[in-house]
């Protein structure tokens, strides 16, 4: 037993500390938010240079091998900077369904450029009716010879305007809500029959609804056996982005914190009042609650036992959804006005906690999903 | 005891409903009911409407344009304009600055400034708040300095809602430093067109305009303009704050939870609507509980001659409710909650919707409504209000 951070661990989070220092001021966030891509690519090539990109791509593909807990480490630090770069998009997610199912063709041919920024991903997986099962999938591939044409309407895809190729799920048999004959394909973003409309999400992001009909898209992994990869990859995508919320709370947490030290109401500083004084120590634990379930799901996010690691993915989402919301909406509450302006950075991470709920299912579908395993 | 409206309130609330049929344009309805933005022309062609039945200023006395209402009229009356996706009418004139007037004003200020309200012809915004005086109103700083017949006001006021649309603001000044802060603030009114006013925006999280700083820079205000006696505005402040407090809340949330269901209805999950499924229909259930009792509370309060502590506990369980109902309808509608396009929020966007139609507001308003239990006093200040007044802690 033991949660300290390694000496690499500790360089790493230095590294993105500084990173963010010096990239991330709210200003400077604010400009790549109005870019024409949303992120900077500047900063993406920075990411390849200190070896972010590769931390979890495998060795010998140009990675460094990192662990669940390293990614974790940088995704706890991207979240105190609420960076908008693709990284969840194409490193957690695209690299993770590359390492787990990608022929060995796919992985020479792609895992080196990703881990050198020449290459972004993305993946659409949500449909109109799917809300927020994996499985529930419309959208048809249909065999033409060793080749496969997709057809179908894809929404919500985080990153798709800027990445290099799409990860598409699909169904080549069975029906609607099938666990059986889910398959994941590989998609150019400039595939004939494909269109996108892009737009800005509410959290400073980008995504894109697509349309296919008859796109192009090669097998990524087993044909048929896509749901028990998305479990897998987006378990992974799920113990990431606990790690970015957990980030996020911390930062809400000492703001609030310290404007209530400064700021004075009544002819004291609210800190004094015994009602803030506990808000504040609920803030606090939530923060720690969500910490504490965050190191736990990257321990355990690689768990053979299936149900054991299921259980640990939706436990820690649930958790990081009750302690999101609370931080979230209580540093807007304590900063009063303050705390409503586009202005102040405390909205900003309210907003970015909200929608991290609704990432790969909110608090209610994990909760559903805990009591039926 | 007894819970049922009479047959002359239900009688009055039939022509009321007809009333708004025969009045309120489709597209206007449209707006309201999707949850739009509605533009300065929306809110002052509703209000000319009501004004022409007589109804748009039903709390004043008689003699100036109110009308001789029951409470229960009056409950009615604006439970069925918010469910029937009327604007909604703006406070600040009407219900807000006008009973100080009409209470505490002179004859010629009555005459001056009433009939404008009536007519929606001028509009007032609230100078109340200031940078460094949020809950702890009664430290307000800016200044009104006698000179000859004029007061020369310095000073900034900030959340001022709608004061881009304004014509006049209400602001509570401090005149003297003596004694308690409360002891030394007047209430002045001073015409938005005067030399030395600055106003500048402040855009909230959900991307709106609706607030703004006010800046006065040696804006001179002639003394006719004070309401009342020097350094007693904290008296006409508070009683304005009940006014402010002690709007009826039930329609706007039966509204909230007619769209929650709508869209509930209209989400699937696992094949069958959202709304079916069992853990999500619990909580519109419990939604729906606390909404009842809410609306039973305040039925309960109806009557009082003036708002006291019931406006403390309905304004923080109402506004409790009106949080809780926008997050559940942006926890309905999924993964469409996340993008945001700015100008699917306006009536006549002709571009395909992203996602079903209604998704785009629901984030907005989520963000937006966290305001409530901020403004008019923060809710813990009407817990502060509530166990010092009613249970004398």
């Amino acid at each position: 037993m033991d949660f300290s951070l390694s000496e690499e661990q500790q360089l790493l989070k230095d590294s993105v500390q500084r990173f963010v220092r010096e990239e991330y001021e709210l200003e400077a966030r604010r400009k790549l938010v109005a870019s024409d891509t949303g992120y900077s690519e500047e900063n993406w090539a920075k990411m390849a240079e200190l070896g972010w990109l590769a931390l979890s791509l495998p060795e010998e593909y140009g990675g460094i091998g990192g662990s669940p807990v390293d990614t974790m480490v940088l995704m706890e630090e991207f979240g105190r900077g609420l960076v908008v770069e693709p990284y969840m998009s194409s490193i957690v997610i695209g690299g993770g369904f590359l390492m787990a199912a990608g022929s060995a063709a796919q992985k020479t041919e792609l895992l080196p450029k990703l881990a050198a920024g020449e290459l972004k991903l993305a993946f659409a997986y949500a449909e109109r009716q799917s809300r927020f099962d994996l499985n529930d999938v419309e959208c048809k591939a249909e065999a033409n010879g060793d080749s496969y044409s997709l057809s179908g309407h894809k929404g919500v895809v985080f990153h798709a305007a800027t990445a290099d190729k799409i990860i598409v799920s699909a169904r080549t048999s069975g029906g609607s809500r099938d666990t059986d004959g889910i398959t994941l394909f590989l998609v150019d973003n400039n595939a004939s029959g494909l269109s996108r409309r892009d737009y800005p999400t509410v959290d400073g992001l980008r995504a894109s609804e697509l349309e296919m009909d008859g796109v192009a898209g090669t097998p990524l992994g087993a044909v048929g056996g896509g749901a028990a990869l998305m479990d897998q990859v987006v378990g992974q995508a799920i113990a990431a982005i606990c790690a970015e919320a957990v980030g996020c709370m911390d930062v809400l947490q000492e703001t609030t914190n310290e404007y209530l030290k400064t700021r004075v109401q009544f002819g004291v500083p609210l800190s004094k009042f015994q009602v803030l004084q506990h808000r504040m120590v609920d803030m606090f634990m939530e923060c720690e609650q969500a910490r504490s379930m965050c190191y736990m799901v990257n321990l355990k996010v690689d768990e053979e036992d299936q149900v054991e690691r299921e259980k640990a993915i939706s436990a820690a989402k649930v958790q990081i959804g009750n302690s999101g919301r609370y931080v979230g909406q209580q540093s807007v509450q304590l900063h009063g006005g303050m705390g409503m302006t586009d202005e102040l950075h405390v909205g900003h991470y309210f907003k970015r906690l909200t929608m991290i709920d609704t990432m790969f299912g909110n608090k209610d579908h994990h909760l559903k999903r805990y009591a039926d395993l | 005891m007894d819970m049922q409206f009479g047959s002359e309130d239900l009688a009055f609330r039939d022509e009321v409903r007809q009333f708004i049929a025969d009045n309120l344009p489709v597209d206007l309805k449209e707006k309201v009911q999707r949850g739009l933005h509605l533009g300065k022309e929306d809110y002052e062609f509703w209000q000319k409407k009501l004004n022409e039945r007589g109804w748009f200023a039903p709390h004043w006395p008689v003699e100036l344009g109110g009308v001789e209402w029951r409470p229960t009229q009056h409950y009615m009356f604006q439970n069925e304009q918010v469910e029937g996706y009327c604007p909604s009418v703006m406070p600040f004139g009407v219900r807000m600055v006008a009973p100080v007037i009409f209470t505490y004003g002179n004859d010629e200020q009555k005459q001056r400034f009433l009939p404008d309200i009536l007519d929606s012809s001028v509009w007032w915004c609230q100078g109340y708040s200031e940078p460094g005086s949020g809950s702890d109103l009664a430290s307000l700083q800016t200044k009104a300095v006698r000179d000859g017949d004029h007061y020369v006001v310095n000073g900034t006021k900030t959340w001022t809602t709608l004061a881009q649309h304004a014509d006049w603001i209400f602001c509570l000044v401090r005149t003297s430093g003596e004694g308690k802060p409360q002891e030394g603030i007047s209430f002045l009114l001073i015409d938005m067109k005067s030399p030395g006013i600055e106003i500048t925006p402040i855009i909230t999280i959900d991307g709106s305009h609706e607030v703004n700083s006010v800046f006065f820079t040696d804006v001179r205000v002639p003394v006719e303009n004070l309401i009342g006696e020097e350094n007693k505005g904290w008296t006409y402040a508070k009683f304005l704050l009940l006014f402010e407090r002690s709007n009826s809340l039930t329609g706007g949330l039966k509204q909230q939870l007619h769209r929650l269901r709508s869209i509930a209805a209209q989400e699937l999950t696992n094949g069958q609507a959202l709304l079916d499924e069992p853990g999500f229909a619990a909580r519109v259930a419990d939604y729906e509980v606390q909404l009842r009792t809410y609306d039973a509370l305040e039925l309960r309060t109806l009557g009082k001659t003036e708002p006291g502590a019931e406006a403390s506990y309905l304004k923080i369980l109402g506004t409790d409710l009106q949080q809780l109902a926008s997050e559940l309808t942006l926890q309905a509608v999924g993964y469409y909650g996340n993008p945001f396009i700015r100008d699917a929020l306006v009536l006549g966007y002709n571009e395909p919707s992203v996602g079903p139609d209604y998704a785009a507001p629901t984030a907005p308003q989520y963000f937006n409504y966290r305001k409530t239990a901020i403004y008019a006093g923060s809710n813990e200040i009407q817990r502060n209000i509530l166990s010092k007044a009613v249970l004398g802690m």
